[in-house]
């Protein structure tokens, strides 16, 4: 049985927006009934341009079920924009995290919004002929290269965890290893400045004001930047977060990640109690 | 929240009668049964007990049955003995839709240089028997083939597939883990060289199994160490577990046609009763050779590790061969071998059920699951309310 969280659980017997939005501004459909699971999302823009309503309707297991319900969620009352950039870390992170083996269904969430965006937009953006790598499951390359690079996947196995490409036959293996060999050679490290302490710790204000608190919010959490000592950035949880079990997974998956994103990669999160 | 448990051809509880006679053998008569005092020596008496009840249940002589570790354990050792004894064949004959204690093994021995043949089967399940015989060479050392089959309870024809191997000269196996206890086997009628037995398919507990191995049959251990066995399996005896797979034996020989009656019809009506409620549902695997206690039964266009967790919910326990639940990417290989549409087959779920099974259980399920389906297909984007004839087939 899958080591599912309450979250993904809750998610599950109880999905939010299910359905399809009336006279949609964006759709996309991703997936196949023969892959085993497909996502179909409509939305509609409010008269900012933020998303109003967000529905979907999913074929699949209970964390492709979830998913789903948890993206909408997320990206209710953004602007497209905003939705953009929500990535299935984020997703499988707002849900407590998910087994290894489902993280192709927060990937999968992940598609079905830029695709739907795409769609607002006037189609998909031109760019060359998708080519398919995995033809069991029908994943393209720039699908495994962009799951290698914002994941950080270094084996066949991982690729196949998060985009099932390699799941069936096998066949795509060698090409598979190849791809994340070019990725990951392309993903040098990025020369970045090197900040004082103030502006660090100024940066690390802004990316918890702006692109973590609003999200531990919607859930009643919160937490407090305590102090920053080298690249070691100390909080303390509030909220619903100072009681939840899941909080060190949000920390160490969420909170930890937007950190190194946003302000620099060399960051990790400790918690404090005060 | 009371458990409804139809899932028993992944394993069975466990009977009283059969545990009861287990637990002295815990406390007090823990002897050793190769010891040379009484008190090692009366267990050794039991086991010959447990051996002549396992014998009589498949009508095998006591000196056939080689108890195991487990089911894995018999095919495992039935298969590679056949490969030691006749070290010049490099073939070995089975089919697409074994249980992976055969498959997995096959595949490895596959790598390692044997050419194994695996044998496609219909939609219903169903061997081509003609090819099974063409398939049949002198460079073949063994015939493997499930009796019956865990995921749709479809039977094969073993008996007929033993007749047509011994009259070559190959040896023939059966992994009988979910046929016996279940229907009638008479090994002194058929041509079955090995067959494999899973002591807790059939009420007994986990971790005990039997190789039957026709006498005359050259064997070599899989398991090498002491005398145990008349030297065909090493280790010291698992006695508790072998006085209770003898004891399952004994009651399910007693009770099998009664209990198959009973659970045959609760079977029928729960299949009948899902088919005619929940549109676009089929089973896999129908016909008349079929288990009594096994329906396998698709559900289009909803997933199967949903429809799981959702009776879960109720406290229902069964399976699937969806994908997902497999922890593979791809629905399960017997259902992909009879070539069920993907439509169906992610969203199949194998309902097998038990002697401790009730007619109350059985209507709580056919009450519940209309509705868990209907659930699922409200969220689907394959599935249009009121369409019930969009099938993709």
């Amino acid at each position: 049985m899958w080591e599912y969280t309450e979250k993904v659980k809750e998610h599950f017997l109880n999905p939010r927006n299910v359905g399809e939005v009336e006279n949609p501004d964006g759709v996309a459909e991703v997936g196949s009934i023969a892959c085993g699971d497909a996502l179909k999302l409509s939305f509609k823009l409010d008269e900012n341009k933020r998303i109003k309503d967000i529905k979907f309707k999913t074929f699949g297991c209970a964390s492709a079920i979830a998913t789903s319900s948890a993206l909408t969620e997320m990206v209710k009352g953004m602007t497209l924009e905003e939705a953009m950039k929500v990535t299935n870390q984020d997703i499988a992170a707002y849900l407590g995290g998910l087994p290894q083996e489902k993280m192709h269904c927060s990937v999968m969430g992940k598609q079905a919004m830029e695709k739907a965006i795409e769609n607002y937009k006037g189609g998909p953006p031109t760019e060359p002929a998708a080519q398919i790598i995995c033809e069991c499951f029908g994943v393209t390359e720039r699908e495994i290269e962009q799951a290698v690079r914002e994941n950080n996947l270094s084996t066949v196995e991982e690729v196949t965890n998060y985009t099932k490409a390699g799941g069936g036959c096998g066949g795509c293996h060698d090409a598979i290893r190849e791809i994340i060999e070019r990725v990951r050679a392309e993903a040098a490290p990025v020369a970045r400045p090197k900040l004082s302490n103030i502006q660090k710790i100024k940066m690390i204000e802004e990316t918890i004001d702006r692109e973590i608190r609003p999200s531990l919010k919607k859930d009643g959490g919160d937490i407090e930047l305590v102090d920053v000592i080298g690249n070691r950035v100390l909080v303390a949880t509030r909220g619903t977060c100072a009681t939840c079990k899941a909080a060190d997974i949000t920390l160490k998956h969420f909170v930890e990640l937007k950190l190194r994103d946003f302000v620099s990669p060399e960051l990790v999160i400790e918690e404090v109690t005060t | 929240m009371k458990t409804i448990y139809l899932d028993n051809n992944a394993t069975t509880q466990v009977a009283e009668e059969v545990l009861d006679a287990m637990l002295p053998y815990f406390r007090d008569l823990y002897g050793n049964p190769s010891s040379m005092h009484s008190f090692g020596g009366q267990v050794g008496r039991s086991i010959r007990e447990a051996r002549e009840q396992a014998a009589a249940l498949i009508g095998a002589q006591p000196e056939e049955i080689i108890f195991t570790s487990c089911g894995t354990e018999s095919d495992n050792a039935a298969i590679r003995s056949a490969l030691t004894a006749h070290p010049d064949r490099r073939h070995v004959l089975t089919s697409r839709v074994e249980h992976p204690a055969v498959k997995s093994l096959c595949a490895h021995l596959s790598r390692q240089g044997y050419r194994i043949t695996e044998l496609p089967v219909d939609k219903d399940g169903i061997l081509d028997m003609a090819q099974y015989e063409r398939a049949l060479t002198p460079d073949t050392a063994i015939a493997s083939l499930m009796w019956a089959n865990n995921e749709t309870g479809v039977l094969f024809p073993v008996e007929k597939a033993a007749e047509l191997a011994t009259e070559r000269g190959i040896l023939f196996h059966t992994d009988a883990v979910q046929a016996v206890g279940k229907i009638p086997i008479n090994m002194k009628a058929n041509a079955i060289d090995m067959l494999s037995i899973s002591g807790h398919k059939l009420h007994a507990p986990k971790g005990i199994g039997i190789l039957y191995v026709r006498k005359g049959t050259r064997f070599s251990p899989f398991l090498i160490g002491g005398h145990q066995e008349k030297e065909r399996r090493g280790g010291t005896e698992n006695t508790p577990s072998i006085i209770g797979l003898g004891k399952a034996c004994e009651l399910a020989a007693r009770n099998m046609d009664t209990e198959n009656r009973m659970v045959l019809r609760l079977r029928d009506k729960l299949e009948a009763e899902i088919l005619s409620r929940i549109p676009n549902s089929r089973v896999n695997g129908t016909g008349p050779y079929r288990l009594p206690n096994t329906t396998n039964i698709s559900f289009e266009f909803v997933e199967g590790e949903a429809i799981l967790l959702l009776m879960d919910d109720y406290g229902i326990c069964a399976s699937s061969g969806s994908a997902c639940t497999s922890g593979s990417l791809q629905p399960s290989h017997v259902l992909r071998a009879m070539g069920v549409p993907f439509t169906m087959a992610h969203g199949s779920i194998r309902f097998s059920l038990s002697i401790y099974n009730t007619e109350e259980e059985i209507d709580f399920v056919i009450e519940k699951l209309p509705s868990i389906i209907e659930r699922l297909r409200s969220m689907s984007p394959y599935w249009n309310v009121g369409d019930q004839v969009c099938s993709v087939q």
